[in-house]
């Protein structure tokens, strides 16, 4: 295993008066590929967000690449892909090759100019998520699945290290789940990149991640997906409470 | 027209302002109508009104000439678009809310000022419509002063402009600094209506923001697409719009509104054309 690239040590979060999250500790390795799953309210996505340092913990310290999140500036390092499939400016007329141009923006910094050698970066970005022949359509005429690959293409193309993507696979049908599962997985074996999902599919994710965390407010399970599977009724229903019935019959 | 406007100083003025603000008003208002802030420019206008109608009370009252009707706007313009700011990280759930409180202070702020200044008179009524002769050689070299500074900001921070309308929560983890950046474009956005106020007119200048824009976008495939038509579509309305104005003797707010509104209306058929054609062929 490689170096940690994310640590949690004690965390804790609320909102308002409600406890999120109670003294998560967490880890994850470089060349890792994690699926983090939990039931609906278990504090996933707050979890992104901290990593990502659009929040705060209440206590407990956040390590990035080995350095406190107070200290961390190298943000292109780090991809991020939200549920934007569902949720970004639809109205707004962008062709793929802008919107993943996008995803250089910060990387290029402040007073600097789009040159030609990142539009060959940016080619290069579609290409990898197979979207070539879409590269000058308006985003707004894909299909969910395809927007999704367009927004990794924009994580992908400042060349990240480390990948996070919170439930990305929400609002796409189940053809294009099993293709994008095989693009993360190729993602992580052939580029190295690091990856951090979160998600409640808790199925087809096994067959291709490294390692699993399960997240309740606080962290019930981190191992490889055969410690996953050995586990038994009873300690689900313990991770997900009152959840389990009906995750179960989520997949039938 | 062409004696008249190799004759008249002022025709000249109002003609090479009128070019400038049919280019900053709609690529500002590109940016405000994909983030869906058409209605900010209304509510800035009027505290643009409000400015200058305390630099006419200053003429009228104290003779004071060096702060012009202009000027005053503008600060008013830049100083409405901050509070407006301020208001919307207050009401974070109704941000909306800022936009009916910034324009009614600013209408009202405007009566108190106007009734200072002893009431109505032909120059207000210009700034509220306005006007082919209004502009004199002092605003044009204001105005342009303004555009060439607000083409040279645009055009530095386009990519971060354009990665913030898209998806701010993106932009922000990828690490650009939104809130900055965003003052920057408002307080931008308040200099444009101030600088196109003496051509459209208080009541008008959202209009020229925001109808080129919304006439590209039914036309154009990516954003670059539709920020040159929006240009393309307001210096046309800007062009035939002044003419028309000068030949009938109306105040070109009016006129330019109405091209631009054709414009629009063409451009929504052209698309209806258009995708009538690809399913029948």
């Amino acid at each position: 295993m490689g170096a940690p690239l994310i640590t949690l040590k004690d965390v804790s979060f609320s909102y308002d008066d409600k406890e999120i999250l109670s003294k998560v500790n967490f880890q994850i390795n470089k060349g890792s590929f994690l699926g983090l799953i939990g039931p609906n309210g278990g504090g996933k996505t707050t979890l992104t967000k901290l990593i990502l340092g659009l929040i705060k913990p209440d206590h407990g310290e956040i390590f990035l690449f080995g350095m406190p999140i107070s200290n961390f500036k190298d943000w292109n390092r780090i991809g991020f892909v939200s549920q934007k499939a569902n949720s970004f400016n639809k109205g707004f007329p962008a062709t793929v090759f802008e919107v993943v141009a996008m995803g250089l923006t910060a990387k290029i910094g402040y007073l600097k100019f789009f040159k030609r050698s990142h539009k060959q970066q940016v080619l290069h970005a579609i290409e990898q998520v197979g979207m070539q022949d879409y590269a000058y359509e308006n985003i707004g005429n894909l299909s969910g699945g395809q927007q999704q690959r367009v927004f990794i293409a924009r994580s992908l193309v400042s060349e990240p290290e480390l990948l996070i993507l919170d439930e990305p696979t929400v609002g796409v049908d189940y053809e294009n789940v099993q293709r994008f599962y095989e693009l993360l997985h190729e993602l992580n074996k052939a580029h190295g990149i690091t990856l951090l999902l979160v998600t409640h599919d808790t199925g087809t994710m096994t067959e291709y991640a490294t390692d699993i965390a399960c997240l309740n407010k606080t962290l019930h399970f981190h191992g490889n997906p055969n410690e996953y599977a050995a586990l038994k009724e009873t300690d689900l229903s313990r991770i997900y409470g009152h959840q389990v019935s009906i995750v179960t019959h989520d997949h039938e | 027209m062409l004696a008249d406007f190799i004759q008249y100083d002022f025709l000249r003025n109002t003609f090479f302002t009128g070019l400038l603000i049919g280019i900053i008003a709609p690529l500002l208002g590109t940016f405000i109508v994909v983030r869906r802030l058409s209605l900010i420019a209304d509510a800035l206008s009027h505290v643009t009104l409000a400015g200058i109608a305390f630099g006419l009370f200053l003429e009228k009252k104290f003779a004071i000439t060096f702060i012009t009707p202009l000027y005053s706007g503008m600060a008013f313009s830049v100083i409405g678009s901050v509070f407006i700011e301020k208001l919307r990280a207050v009401y974070k759930a109704y941000q909306e809310i800022a936009i009916p409180i910034i324009l009614s202070g600013g209408v009202g702020l405007s009566v108190i000022f106007i009734s200072l200044a002893n009431g109505f008179n032909t120059d207000l009524f210009n700034y509220l419509f306005g006007s082919v002769s209004a502009v004199s050689q002092k605003d044009f070299l204001s105005i342009l002063g303004i555009s060439i500074v607000i083409i040279l900001i645009i055009w530095l921070f386009y990519k971060e402009l354009v990665t913030l309308s898209f998806d701010e929560e993106h932009a922000t983890v990828s690490g650009i600094h939104a809130k900055h950046i965003h003052l920057l474009f408002i307080v931008l956005t308040a200099l444009v209506i101030a600088a196109s106020i003496r051509i459209v007119g208080v009541l008008l200048v959202s209009a020229l923001m925001t109808l080129p824009v919304a006439a590209s976008m039914r036309l154009a495939k990516g954003f670059k697409q539709m920020l040159v038509l929006s240009i393309i579509f307001g210096e046309a309305a800007v062009i035939i719009g002044l003419i028309s104005g000068y030949y009938f003797s109306i105040p070109p707010g009016g006129t330019i509104v109405v091209v631009s509104i054709i414009i629009l209306l063409a451009s929504i058929f052209l698309k209806r054309v258009s995708f009538t054609l690809k399913r029948a062929g």
